[in-house]
Order: structure tokens, then sequence, then C-alpha cells
């Protein structure tokens, strides 16, 4: 192998290979895959997402949720996500169509985010467990996000918005947490996420 | 060199073990001194990268068993740390410390000096601003969210721009060559000089400029991801494995038919490999499979290339006490077959099922980016540093705190988290075991973790020391035995 032009070639040919098979194959195979109408609502499915749950997404990915996080539940008789909840069907790839990026994330540090919008549909509950995990999940290894949220005098009466806090947890008296507009959208986004509709592919 | 080092331990440095008699001392000298600025540069800033990425992966590994540990601020969250150190250790230590030894090689093999050197001193100036942007955007807030890729798309450029330059130079330095003759370590620099733009490149537009469809995302994604280890970090550091064990021990590679089965091998299999982070995920079945058998179809390449290091090693372990470079190599070359045999098991559906979304996996990357391939980024350095600077390394007891931290930290990391993720998968997959629990029983772990983290440190400043000390001795005046005299007229005593 002393010969320049045929290394480059065979080194060319090898990488080529592999971008046709894992690149250029899966997307004529399901690079064109369209959002379907569901018989029984006649709505779009996935459905778009409000501005509001974009903009949630968009604070998902800035903080690296998916580097605990999965958005894939395994089909029934490999591993348990189906039985944990996590999931009523398996997921596929029709279910992605409206995301960039597509987040679904190689590691189970906290649980599976697919269908949380389904399986903890509370906003309230949403906010509070993002201000604190350990208000709502004791001995919960997730990072309290409450840079996501402000502290603030109540001026008057309490604003609406202000978390319920209790106990340890509540801030000095006459102060109130509100969340600020990311934890807002977050918890949108959170709320969003679901993958419960039947298709024929998942039957 | 210190009083304390072992005698033999300077002639294991020295030119007179230099097993390489045919070659005019004054051809490699010119080499090494056209070499010394651009490679010293990217090694240095390579190590500052590292230094950095230590700091960042601790933090990151003390708050997932202390999750209050600096949560207040939006920059230091988790979920901004962890990317922040793939990235600084993937582009900004180990990829600059890639290019420094495959330059230094390709010349070396080519037997022709690095021209306009200055050429990628700019590129290296670019690269790292590049990583610092890339990373300062990864901690704004900026990341792409595309694992391996998050480097936001406003640093990418600069990152391409400098590759542009390494990568034409490289091919440039090879079309000067004035050996006709093609060593092994030759064809996979080629090899990884070429595959890394391409993927690069692809993943780049396919995911973050144009993004594709749905999860044909997550296949590009982990294509490319995997690949970067697989056809950037793995050839060069083959490369250097193939270079420097015949180099320390003083005799050929076993059998150059095997090395050039493991090469075609390892190319023809490896890029086939990323969709195996997919299995059980919403792809076609066949996608999946393809990736499994692909991983292995990696024994082949893997077996042969242990097979030839270890009949080119056989009877020469013992030189591993006296040479740094030998112990760091063989160290890395052993664990290119534990991570490569790792990954082929890990693969496997059934295993995959338990083990996927788990610790064990986090382990698994350890053991090639680390304990493979980090490990003979070392060993490579150990070997160029004293030949460019023209000075001996100042403290064997740092080499010693070096080696011990970074292969006993490392062994300890990756043994209990390792074996950790496999509870934590078993126990995943029981669905009567509420979820909380298996928070607390993954806990110990990863608090062994961050002290393993503590102890590679150590290793690293150890190093990181040593290195600068080795800069340092430049301004002191010449003294003792150097590893190649520059005009090559006069031997060394």
């Amino acid at each position: 192998m002393n010969y320049g032009p045929l290394l480059f070639f065979g080194i060319f040919l090898t990488l080529a290979s592999s971008w046709c098979g894992l690149v250029l194959i899966p997307q004529l195979q399901f690079g064109r895959l369209e959002p379907v109408t569901v018989e029984a609502t006649q709505q779009l499915y996935p459905p778009n997402r409000s501005g509001l749950a974009e903009r949630g997404m968009a604070v998902y990915r800035a903080n690296g949720c998916l580097y605990c996080h999965s958005q894939q539940v395994r089909p029934e008789g490999f591993g348990a996500d189906i039985q944990r909840g996590w999931g009523k069907r398996r997921s596929v790839a029709r279910d992605y169509l409206r995301d960039i990026p597509v987040m679904l994330g190689t590691m189970r540090t906290g649980p599976d985010l697919t269908n949380i919008g389904v399986r903890q549909a509370s906003a309230p509950w949403q906010l509070l467990h993002l201000y604190n995990p350990q208000i709502t999940s004791k001995g919960s290894i997730m990072p309290p996000f409450r840079f996501l949220f402000e502290k603030h005098r109540i001026r008057g009466r309490p604003s609406p918005e202000a978390l319920l806090l209790t106990g340890a947890f509540a801030p000095e008296p006459g102060y109130e947490v509100v969340p600020k507009p990311d934890a807002e959208a977050l918890v949108e986004y959170l709320l969003s996420l679901k993958a419960i509709t039947p298709l024929p592919e998942t039957k | 060199m210190n009083s304390d080092a072992p005698s033999s331990f300077a002639s294991a440095l020295s030119p007179a073990t230099d097993p390489e008699p045919s070659t005019a001392p004054a051809l490699l000298a010119e080499i090494d001194q056209s070499c010394r600025a651009p490679v010293l540069a990217l090694f240095g800033c390579g190590l500052v990268w590292l230094l950095a990425g230590t700091v960042l992966a601790e933090l990151a590994s003390l708050k997932m068993h202390w999750p209050d540990f600096l949560a207040d601020t939006d920059w230091l969250t988790f979920g901004r740390v962890r990317p922040a150190h793939l990235n600084a250790m993937v582009f900004g230590f180990a990829s600059e410390c890639a290019i420094g030894i495959a330059l230094w090689l390709m010349c070396r093999l080519c037997r022709t000096p690095l021209r306009f050197a200055w050429i990628i001193l700019i590129a290296g100036v670019f690269w790292n601003l590049g990583v610092l942007v890339g990373i300062g955007g990864i901690l704004a807030g900026d990341s792409t969210g595309i694992e391996w890729l998050e480097i936001p798309a406003y640093a990418s450029p600069i990152l391409f721009f400098s590759y542009a330059l390494v990568g034409v130079w490289a091919v440039i330095t090879f079309r000067f060559r004035r050996e006709p003759r093609l060593y092994v370590s030759q064809w996979y620099i080629l090899a990884a000089l070429l595959w890394f733009p391409w993927l690069y490149s692809a993943a780049q537009i396919l995911l973050i400029l144009q993004p594709v469809r749905g999860t044909v995302q997550a296949a590009v994604n982990w294509w490319f991801a995997h690949n970067v280890l697989g056809l950037w970090f793995t050839p060069i550091g083959l490369a250097a494995i193939y270079y420097f064990i015949p180099k320390v021990i003083g005799r050929p590679i076993h059998s150059y038919y095997l090395s050039m089965l493991g090469f075609w091998s390892l190319a023809l299999f490896y890029n086939w490999n990323g969709m195996h982070h997919l299995v059980g995920g919403p792809m076609p079945a066949w996608l999946v499979t393809v990736s499994i058998v692909a991983s292995v179809m990696m024994t082949i390449p893997v077996v042969t290339v242990a097979i030839n290091h270890h009949l080119t090693m056989v009877g020469h372990f013992h030189k591993m006490k006296f040479s740094p470079t030998l112990r760091f190599i063989v160290f890395g070359g052993m664990s290119y077959t534990v991570a490569s045999l790792q990954g082929v098991y890990s693969a496997l559906r059934s295993v995959s099922e338990v083990t996927h979304f788990t610790h064990h996996t986090i382990a698994h990357a350890h053991v090639g980016m680390y304990a493979f391939f980090t490990m003979v980024v070392f060993g490579c350095i150990y070997y160029i540093a004293p030949r460019l600077t023209q000075r001996e390394w100042p403290s064997a007891s740092l080499i010693h705190v070096h080696f011990w931290g970074t292969a006993g930290g490392i062994l300890l990391y990756v043994g209990l988290l390792s074996f950790g993720g496999v509870l934590q998968g078993l126990a995943m997959n029981n669905p009567n075991i509420p979820f909380l629990q298996i928070v607390a029983l993954t806990r110990p772990y990863l608090i062994i973790r961050t002290v393993a983290g503590i102890i590679i440190g150590t290793g690293h400043l150890a190093f990181v020391i040593n290195f600068a000390w080795l800069l340092a001795r430049q301004f002191e005046p010449y003294r003792g035995p150097v590893p190649l005299i520059l005009a090559g007229t006069q031997p060394v005593k």
C-alpha cells in the first residue's frame, strides 16, 4: 500500500458506504414522513406546538435536560418503559416530525419524558418541581432551577402565579416566588409532550 | 532530570536508543525544528483545555450527587456544564493534541520538514478561538441540543476554517514526502484527516443548517458522533501506537499483513456502528440491526490490531518501567481492545436493553476517549515534547504521579461506573422498583466517580506542571543530554 491515490480512493469509498447506508437511505425511507389526520378527532398528528411551547423547547435545549431525560418509549417486551407508565405505546418516527432538534436522549438519570404532559398534567406541580425537585420528589438528584424564578417583595396583593411554598421551602414573610417567562414556557413545553395518539404503525 | 529518577529513565528518552540508525540525525533535527512552534503550541493549548475540561467534569460529577451545588447560576447548571466538559475535551484537548501528533508523525514518516509552519500556528489560533466561542456559547445557553455537536452554529465556521488549513497542509506535507514507502501510521492519519471534515460538515449541514426531518436527525447525529471517536480519534491513536511501540522498543511491527487487515477492516466496519446508540428507539429495525452487525464485526480489526501489537511487544514489556511513552501507549493500546470489545457486547440488543440508558454507557465512552485515546496522547507528548524543546522532562516524580493518577483514576471510574450502570439498568427494567429508589441506588457510584475524577485531575495537574516546566527550561542555558543534537555532527554521550 504505497500508492497514494489507491489509498485515498479506499478511504473515500469506505465512508461513502456508510454515508449512503446510514444517512442517505434513512432520508429516502422516512425523511419525507408527513403528519397524518387522526380519524377520531380530524386533527393533524403530531400537532403544531404553540409559540410558548416552542420557546419552552428552547429552554429545555439550552439547559441540557436531554442529558438526563430521554424522550422515547421502547416497545413492549423491550425494557419496562410501558409497564413503568412512561407511555401507552412505543414511540415511532412520526412522533418527532415537529422537533428541531429531535431530543431522543441517551440517558435516564431521570425518568423518560415522552408523555410527561399526560403523566403529570398539573402546571403548578411542574413549577414546584422545577423550582426545587425536593418539594415534590424527595431524594431526587435533579438540580433545582431557581434561576428560572424570581423572589420579590409582595406589593399589595400576592400575585396569582406565586408558588405555593410551605415549610422550609417558603421564602421569608412578605416575599413570594414567581416563575420567570422561561419557566412558564418550559412548563408549557413539558405539558405539550404527549405521544399517545394511536397510529397505524403503532398497532 | 531529578536526582531521584532512575538512570535508565534518561536513556529511554535519549537518542542513543533511537532505533533508526539509517536516518540522518540532521534530517530528524530539521523536521523537529520545523514542527517546534506549531506542535508545542497545539500541545500547550490542548493541555489548558484538558485542565478546563477536568474542572468542568468535576463540577458536573459533583452536581450529580449534590444537586444544590452552584445551582443558582444558569450557566453553571448541570445541563450546560456537562456538554461544555465534553466539547472542551473532544474539540479542545483531544483534537488539538491529535492534530499536533498527526502533523509531527506525518513529517517524520514522510521525512520532510513542515513547510510554512506559521500556517499551522494561525490554524491553531483559530481553532482555539472556535472552541472558546463554542464553549462560551454552550454555557450561555446557545447549545444546539445535539450530542457531540453542541457547539453553536456561529462558532463552527471558525473551526471549519482552521481545520481546512490543517487538513490541506497535512496533505501537502504528504505530497512533499521524500520516503516512497508508506508506513501503516500514515494510512491511519490520512484517513482521519479526510474522514473528519466529511463527518463534521455533513452533520453540520444536515442537523443545523438544513435540518432533516424527524428521527433522520437521530440517524445523522449518531452516524456523526460515533464516527468522531471511530474515524477521527481512533485512527490517530492507532497511528501513534503503530509508530511508538516499534520506535521505543527498537524492533519492527510484527506483521505488515495484519496491519493491512486491521486498517481496512476498521475502515469498512467502524463507520457503520453509530445506530447502536438507538437500540429500541423509534427507528426502522434494519437500521439498528445493520449497526449491531457492524459493531460485532469490529472484533476483526480490534483483535487483529491487538495481536499485532502484542506480538511486537512480547519480550519487551519490562521496558514500560523505564519509558513513560511506552507505559502510556501500551496502557492506551490495551484499553482500545477493552473499549472495543465492550462496545461489541453493549451493542447487542439483549445487553443494550439493560445498559443503554445508564451510566454503563458513560463509562464505556470514557474507556474509549480516555483510557485509550487520552492515554495514547500523553504517551506521544512524553516522546515528542523533549525532542522539540531539546530538553529532558524536568521531574520523574511528576511523571509517576501522572501515570498512577490517571491510570488508577480511570480504572476506578470505569470499573465501578460500569458495574453501577448494570445495576441501574436491571432496576430500571423491573417496573416494581420505584424510580427514586434507582436514583438512591446509583448515588454511591456517582460519589465514587467524583473521587476518581479528583485522582485523575491530580494526575493532569502533575503533567501540566511538568510540561510547563519543560517549556520554561527553554530559557535556561542548555545542560545535560538532549534528545537530538541539532547539527547531527556529534554523538550524544
